[in-house]
């Protein structure tokens, strides 16, 4: 074995260290700017995610009141977090629609029974295609909508007891 | 006093250690050849100062002293005795103060009982192991003390996280700790013959009892965390790929990999840098689990001691002790001589295979785990759940169980294709009576609980095939050992494989009076009840679970606790433990027509991970007894050889 390829193991170590530092040091900038404010929803037309709950299509949305569109999943743990913040949302007036990725209507179903069920309507994406298309990269995100389905604010990651003003105030300004 | 007595010992005990890695070096470096010998001694004192601070601390949380910080944060006078007792490392600083303990007894263990290894290299190794332990106690004394005392006493203690209290508590981290720092020693052991250019099979006999004892206690770690998440957090499940799990599950691939790299260097002196490799990839592996779950970097349900500072402390151990083992590594791996060559088809071969794809699965586990950590660098926040470790993971590790059922059949140096065709035919045949039978009765299951069950059978009969043949009372405890954990993983196999394609739940709204059925159960839901604990109150279901058409039934009591202190709803789910499964039944909340939410699930077989988990870590300790009589035996042979030869030598000079 030749000297530089015994120095592998210690490069990738020090990726690593790299990568785990940067994550350390720089709190995540949880607000960015997604490509897709101001621009309407991409047409979509899911089916159901569990028998309690409609369907979900980009009609729904040109009703003239903002609301939030939660990208979620039953597999994902950082949902289970959200899941109280999104509760006190949709008690605080915010009406929430949800798209589960790549999900069972049962695993659902059981994910709603045992964090609660803040969603008036929930949309099965089964290969991930809103998801792409909307420009979310990950579960859970938030969006807030408009009155007439364009896109006003994209919060990445899961919402935390202090988003929950801000989202509201989104919610207030998109009206 | 107490307080300050520990402290004094845990500060004593930390100059001990930095007297042991100055002897060490300095006796390495050839100045004073004294200073070798008091490193032993050192040694073994360290072990017992610490372990008398730790002594302290638990003294401290039984007498609830609420004049301590750690114990006001964490305990509280009205909590039961195994939890007072237990909440002393069930918080970050005493959890560290567990692991220099061990620590700290496992160098004494080490200076006490290891006589076969060179002297230098023991004095490496021993200098390496204080090297590691100065580390944790700076930062225990500099960033953690578990001995501050308040200003003044606080009437009351704030308790502990009630999802805690739990009889599983008391004994899940002090074994996975027991695990992580048991490769520490490994890794010490690494860092000592490398610096002593002492890689070979003495090195791997002395090695291979601490790579098994921490391989024995990972194992029943993750078995009993496994468990106590599927029954305390009542969601049903018992892996979620929690960053926190994966923690765990790291250092166990990598301790399982280097078990079996190091048999290969003991028995044939092949494989040396690898192990000397894989020995420093599971020590990293478990600093990178305690890091991961003290930062808070990803996140966690499991997360109770977050916080960032103590993650950049973590980190700075990290990037010194790994980092530095690497660069040692990059330098010396070179001049390591190479082990004996062999040829693909042996147990060597198998064993290398092995290794290959337990490797490829801590990788994959390790990028799983990271990548939420990576994407955020570049600016989104991710969580990658099972739909990504379990098929990418399956995809090698269905491969790994075919090489695990093959491998202990072929012989050390080189065997016959035309043997181990004939020998693989009982598994292969087990394996396809599985398929039929699945196939049949099973109704639809998926692809890879279907190729986890036919595995489970193969693998179960292919591992009791080395057996064959023997005395089964003169066989070695090592061959029972090896053939009891690999009857073990197919059972554990089976457990995980027949839970994922034949569980049922139900999800029902009930109000008392009425009935509901899961599997082969008819549950009556009967009453709700309130019912009052030491420090919690709770509404209790009444259930009567009775097989469907049988006379006799079984009571269950899921609750829905509140606890007073910290304030907490918790969800105790009611088990009814079947030798063919288990019925879990979770109370939920009242809907606002007065029906309460039930859960019900009927989990085929799915005791049997558990069972596997306990049968694994059983063939270890069977292996390690096996092992370890063995060396007794060989180092008395060598000794009464020794005692001939110089017989002989005295007899040849008088003559």
């Amino acid at each position: 074995m030749t000297n530089w390829k015994l120095w592998l193991p210690f490069g990738l170590f020090a990726l690593f260290f790299i990568v785990v530092a940067g994550g350390l040091i720089s709190p995540s900038d949880r607000t960015i700017t997604s490509k897709m404010i101001g621009k309407p929803l991409p047409a979509f037309d899911l089916p159901q995610a569990v028998a309690d709950r409609p369907a979900l299509s980009t009609a729904d949305f040109n009703t003239g009141t903002p609301r939030l569109l939660n990208i979620f999943a039953s597999w994902c743990v950082p949902c289970i977090a959200e899941a109280p913040h999104l509760q006190a949302l949709s008690d605080a007036g915010a009406e929430i629609n949800g798209v589960a990725i790549r999900d069972k209507p049962e695993d659902v179903a059981a994910f709603l029974a045992r964090n609660g069920n803040p969603y008036t309507r929930i949309g099965a994406d089964n290969l991930s295609s809103v998801q792409l298309e909307i420009g979310s990269s990950g579960v859970p995100e938030t969006f807030v909508v408009d009155g007439q389905g364009r896109i006003t604010y994209q919060h990445i990651g899961d919402i935390r007891a202090s988003d929950v003003p801000m989202l509201l105030e989104k919610l207030e300004e998109a009206r | 006093m107490i307080a300050e007595a520990g402290l004094a010992c845990l500060w004593l005990a930390a100059a001990l250690s930095l007297l042991q890695l100055l002897a060490g070096g300095f006796s390495l470096a050839g100045r004073g050849e004294q200073l070798a010998s008091i490193i032993r001694p050192v040694a073994i004192m360290q072990g017992i100062l610490v372990a008398i601070a730790f002594v302290m601390l638990i003294w401290l949380f039984l007498r609830t002293d609420l004049s301590v910080k750690l114990v006001a944060m964490n305990s509280h006078s009205a909590k039961p005795f195994l939890y007072k007792f237990a909440g002393t490392w069930g918080n970050h600083e005493g959890s560290m103060l567990l692991w220099v303990t061990i620590m700290g007894l496992s160098g004494s263990c080490i200076a006490l009982l290891e006589k076969r290894l060179r002297s230098d290299t023991m004095i490496a190794t021993l200098a390496a192991q204080a090297f590691v332990s100065i580390g944790f106690y700076a930062f225990l004394l500099f960033s953690s003390n578990p001995f501050e005392r308040l200003p003044s006493p606080v009437p009351e203690g704030q308790g502990l996280n009630p999802l805690l209290q739990d009889p599983g508590l008391a004994f899940h981290p002090p074994t996975l700790y027991i695990g992580y720092v048991g490769l520490s020693v490994a890794f010490s052991f690494a860092v000592g013959a490398l610096i002593t250019r002492n890689v070979g099979p003495v090195f791997a006999r002395a090695m291979r009892p601490w790579v098994l004892g921490a391989w024995i206690f990972l194992t029943l770690g993750i078995t009993a965390g496994s468990y106590w998440a599927y029954y305390e957090l009542g969601w049903g499940g018992w892996w979620f790929w929690d960053p926190v799990e994966n923690a765990s599950l790291m250092p166990w691939l990598a301790a399982t990999a280097l078990l079996h790299s190091v048999s290969v260097l003991a028995t044939r002196g092949a494989l040396r840098t690898w192990t000397i490799m894989l020995a420093v990839v599971a020590f990293s592996m478990s600093m990178v689990g305690t890091f991961l779950v003290r930062s808070g970097i990803l996140t966690s349900v499991h997360a109770f001691a977050v916080d960032p500072e103590r993650g950049s402390f973590i980190l700075a151990l990290l990037a010194i002790y790994i980092g530095g083992a690497l660069a040692l590594f990059a330098i010396r791996a070179a001049t390591i001589r190479e082990g004996t060559r062999f040829s693909f088809f042996s147990r060597e071969g198998a064993l290398v295979l092995n290794n290959v794809l337990l490797t490829a699965i801590l990788g994959i586990v390790l990028i799983g785990t990271l990548y939420p950590l990576l994407t955020e660098a570049m600016g989104t926040k991710v969580s990658v759940g099972p739909p990504y470790f379990n098929p990418v993971g399956a995809a090698f590790a269905l491969p790994m169980l075919v090489v695990m059922a093959a491998g202990p059949l072929l012989r050390w140096r080189g065997d016959s294709g035309r043997k181990l065709i004939n020998m693989m035919a009982l598994p292969v045949l087990a394996a396809a009576v599985t398929l039929l039978v699945v196939v049949l009765f099973g109704g639809r299951i998926g692809i890879l609980p279907l190729l986890g069950l036919i595995l489970a059978t193969g693998l179960a009969i292919a591992s009791i095939i080395p057996l064959w043949g023997r005395n089964l009372l003169r066989t070695p405890l090592n061959i029972w050992g090896m053939v009891i954990a690999h009857l073990g993983i197919a059972v554990a196999l089976f457990g995980m494989a027949s839970e994922s394609a034949f569980n049922q739940e139900v999800l029902v709204a009930s109000q008392p009076g009425e009935s509901h059925e899961v599997g082969p159960y008819t549950l009556t839901f009967n009453a709700i009840e309130p019912v009052a604990g030491p420090n919690w109150t709770a509404l209790e279901a009444n259930i009567t679970a009775r097989v469907t058409g049988s006379d006799s039934s079984d009571t269950l009591n899921p609750q829905s606790r509140n606890f007073s202190s910290p304030p907490t709803q918790t969800s105790e789910a009611a088990l009814l433990t079947r030798w063919n499964g288990q019925l879990y039944v979770v109370l939920g909340e009242e809907n606002a027509d007065g029906r309460w939410q039930l859960r019900l699930w009927w989990k085929p077989f799915v005791t049997f991970i558990w069972y596997g988990g306990l049968l694994i870590g059983l063939g270890g300790l069977l292996a390690l007894i096996g092992r370890t009589v063995r060396d007794i035996r060989r180092r008395a042979h060598d000794m009464q050889d020794e005692e001939n030869e110089q017989d002989q030598q005295a007899g040849e000079a008088a003559a």
